[in-house]
């Protein structure tokens, strides 16, 4: 079955390059994958959107994803001005870069419908800071998807973010990649418990 | 060897192992990322012996191509949409000069308005410039349609434009076989040019031709690219041999054999056909889809062969011809034998709009119960085209359109899609 990511961000956050390295992340796997931009005026700061398909077959399909399997939000200031939650699968996943909770951040009702195991909010922009030098999510959240989704293997997305930058930057997003790959295991260890307790 | 790449990245890849000789090269989105990522080549001596040349305006770059291939270079350039339309004295010059010329157009619209988004206005704007055009599906077929355009350029001496949608392609990471120096070297000799500036065998290039000589300039230019209709498949077929994967030729049939109903399109907008064609066969529709390759020559018999057993054709196009309706439906309709009330025109897609399955399902399953007009706008807004209408019934300066549509719109950034 075809899964699809719709990652929501500013421009200047990586939103782009984020989808590219979870399809090469994917296409390490053998598997097919689709990613593409929104084409939007990318002007910093303004709202961007991109998509990432993955499948085991060729993706010919070209439309925008309108009913995503996973979302990876870069920026909690877009739950105000953008419908990101729109067309998402009931059972889909969502992970929000944010040092809040989902009740914190006023989502207390659309978390409680829906399983605490596919959801999840991870401090990456702080995590970037630290360990990048730059408030560049993407890596830190790509870690996260793997740990939450399970739909990609974190040492695939390791791979992806050594191919696409100099040794330097790249180690850098690795540690920041693994660090919230633990951060949401450890996170979603809890709810589990949680829910079983 | 396989690779997740951008579309920008593999078509590149595959004109730098077509050996350019020179590249002229002018920013326009969204066809930017090849040319620079073929300038880095060059930088980094990976792609040599080639130069690099940054030009002043898409007129300079066509026209440098031009000299180049003139002097037995092998030639290549990229543009888009406005910059297709500023090179156009140039682009009619290649070819009437019969130089073989390779250039991407990463399709864009056309302005005013002005709209960096992808359809296929720019390109067929150029529909009768005498340039063999090709349009690719996905970004395998642009980067072989490279491959083959310039094998096809020099043979025949013609230019060759290699169409793929702006963005959608240009912009789209996803997973290309990208072939071996060795098996591109097989597949495409050197360049040996029909005529060249040599100072050691002097000719001039680009004579004056009168009315006792310009008819048949013409004609030959026009026989020639009839006769090209019978050597692409033929290429195609080597193409095959020689990478192992289907590529080019005329056109791309699918689940065509019973079909009643018949898709007509070209570049990416197929696949996501495709994809809504087997949801409706699985539903026991019997509709189909043809895919045109090639635009120019036009394939008016392989066309007129696989609509043979089709009751009606949907022709959905990214283009509009203002005051008529389609373009590329007008050349289906000609080579139809069947009654050209049953070719329906779908215009979509224009400036970028998404076409979405949801709206293909729709419109095809009209064509198939007989409601689907001859002319529709796929997901036209009907209700602000009204009321832009009735504000120019009701006030004299009604203002200017684009930006009447856009206030009666709202803010569109923060739509999704």
């Amino acid at each position: 079955m075809m899964f699809q990511v719709r990652i929501h961000g500013r421009g200047g956050q990586g939103v782009v390059t984020a989808a590219e390295l979870l399809s090469v992340a994917a296409f390490r796997e053998g598997r097919h994958a689709q990613a593409f931009p929104s084409f939007g005026s990318e002007r910093t700061g303004a709202p961007v959107v991109a998509f990432c398909r993955i499948d085991d077959k060729p993706i010919r399909l070209r439309e925008p994803v309108m009913a995503p399997d996973a979302l990876i939000i870069q920026d909690p200031t877009l739950l105000h001005q953008v419908d990101v939650f729109a067309g998402l699968a009931p059972d889909g996943y969502i992970l929000i870069n944010t040092t809040r909770s989902f009740d914190e951040l006023g989502l207390g009702e659309l978390a409680a419908g829906r399983g605490a195991d596919h959801l999840c909010t991870v401090p990456a922009t702080e995590m970037a800071m630290r360990l990048v030098g730059r408030p560049v999510p993407n890596a830190a959240l790509l870690g996260g998807f793997a740990a939450l989704s399970g739909r990609i293997s974190i040492d695939s997305v390791h791979a992806a973010i050594r191919e696409k930058f100099p040794a330097k930057i790249a180690e850098a997003n690795v540690a920041a990649a693994i660090e919230a790959w633990q951060y949401v295991t450890d996170e979603q260890r809890e709810a589990s418990r949680a829910q079983a307790g | 060897m396989l690779k997740q790449v951008e579309g920008s990245a593999a078509v590149a890849e595959a004109v730098a192992l077509c050996r350019p000789e020179v590249i002229c090269a002018y920013p326009i989105s969204p066809q930017t990322h090849i040319v620079e990522a073929l300038g880095r080549m060059v930088a980094a001596g990976t792609l040599t012996p080639c130069e690099f040349i940054n030009v002043e305006s898409e007129f300079a770059a066509m026209s440098v191509a031009i000299g180049a291939s003139a002097a037995g270079a092998r030639a290549y350039t990229a543009t888009a949409s406005q910059g297709l339309l500023f090179m156009a004295e140039a682009v009619y010059n290649a070819a009437g000069l019969g130089l073989p010329i390779v250039m991407t157009v990463a399709n864009r619209a056309i302005g005013a308005p002005i709209n960096i988004w992808n359809d296929h206005t720019d390109a067929l704007s150029q529909r009768d410039c005498g340039w063999i055009q090709l349009f690719a599906e996905d970004n395998q077929e642009a980067l072989d349609l490279h491959i083959q355009a310039f094998r096809l350029a020099e043979e025949l001496s013609i230019p060759v434009m290699v169409c793929m949608d702006g963005f959608i392609l240009t912009h789209a990471y996803e997973r290309v076989d990208v072939p071996t120096q060795q098996q591109v070297d097989a597949y495409l000799p050197r360049y040996e040019p029909r005529q060249v500036l040599d100072p050691a065998d002097p000719v001039s290039i680009g004579a004056m031709v009168g009315p006792d000589a310009f008819m048949e300039v013409r004609y030959l230019a026009h026989a020639k690219q009839r006769r090209t209709l019978e050597l692409i498949p033929a290429w195609a077929d080597e193409f095959r041999r020689v990478f192992g994967r289907d590529s080019g030729g005329l056109t791309h049939s699918y689940q065509i054999e019973d079909a009643e109903t018949v898709v007509v399109a070209l570049g990416s907008v197929l696949g996501t056909i495709k994809d809504t064609v087997d949801e409706m066969r699985a539903r026991g529709v019997k509709i189909g889809v043809l895919g045109i390759t090639c635009f120019r020559p036009w394939p008016t018999a392989a066309v007129r062969a696989a609509l043979s057993g089709a009751a009606r054709v949907v022709v959905l196009e990214k283009s509009l011809a203002v005051g008529l309706g389609g373009i590329i439906s007008n050349n289906v309709a000609a080579s139809w034998t069947g009654s050209s009330d049953l070719v329906h025109t779908v215009v979509a897609g224009l400036g970028g709009r998404a076409i979405t399955k949801q709206s293909l399902h729709r419109v095809f399953g009209e064509a198939v119960a007989g409601s689907l007009e001859p002319l529709t706008f796929l997901d036209l807004d009907v209700d602000v085209v009204e009321r832009v209408l009735a504000r120019e019934r009701e006030q004299r300066r009604s203002g200017p359109i684009a930006e009447t549509i856009l206030r009666e719109l709202g803010v569109a950034a923060t739509k999704i899609v």
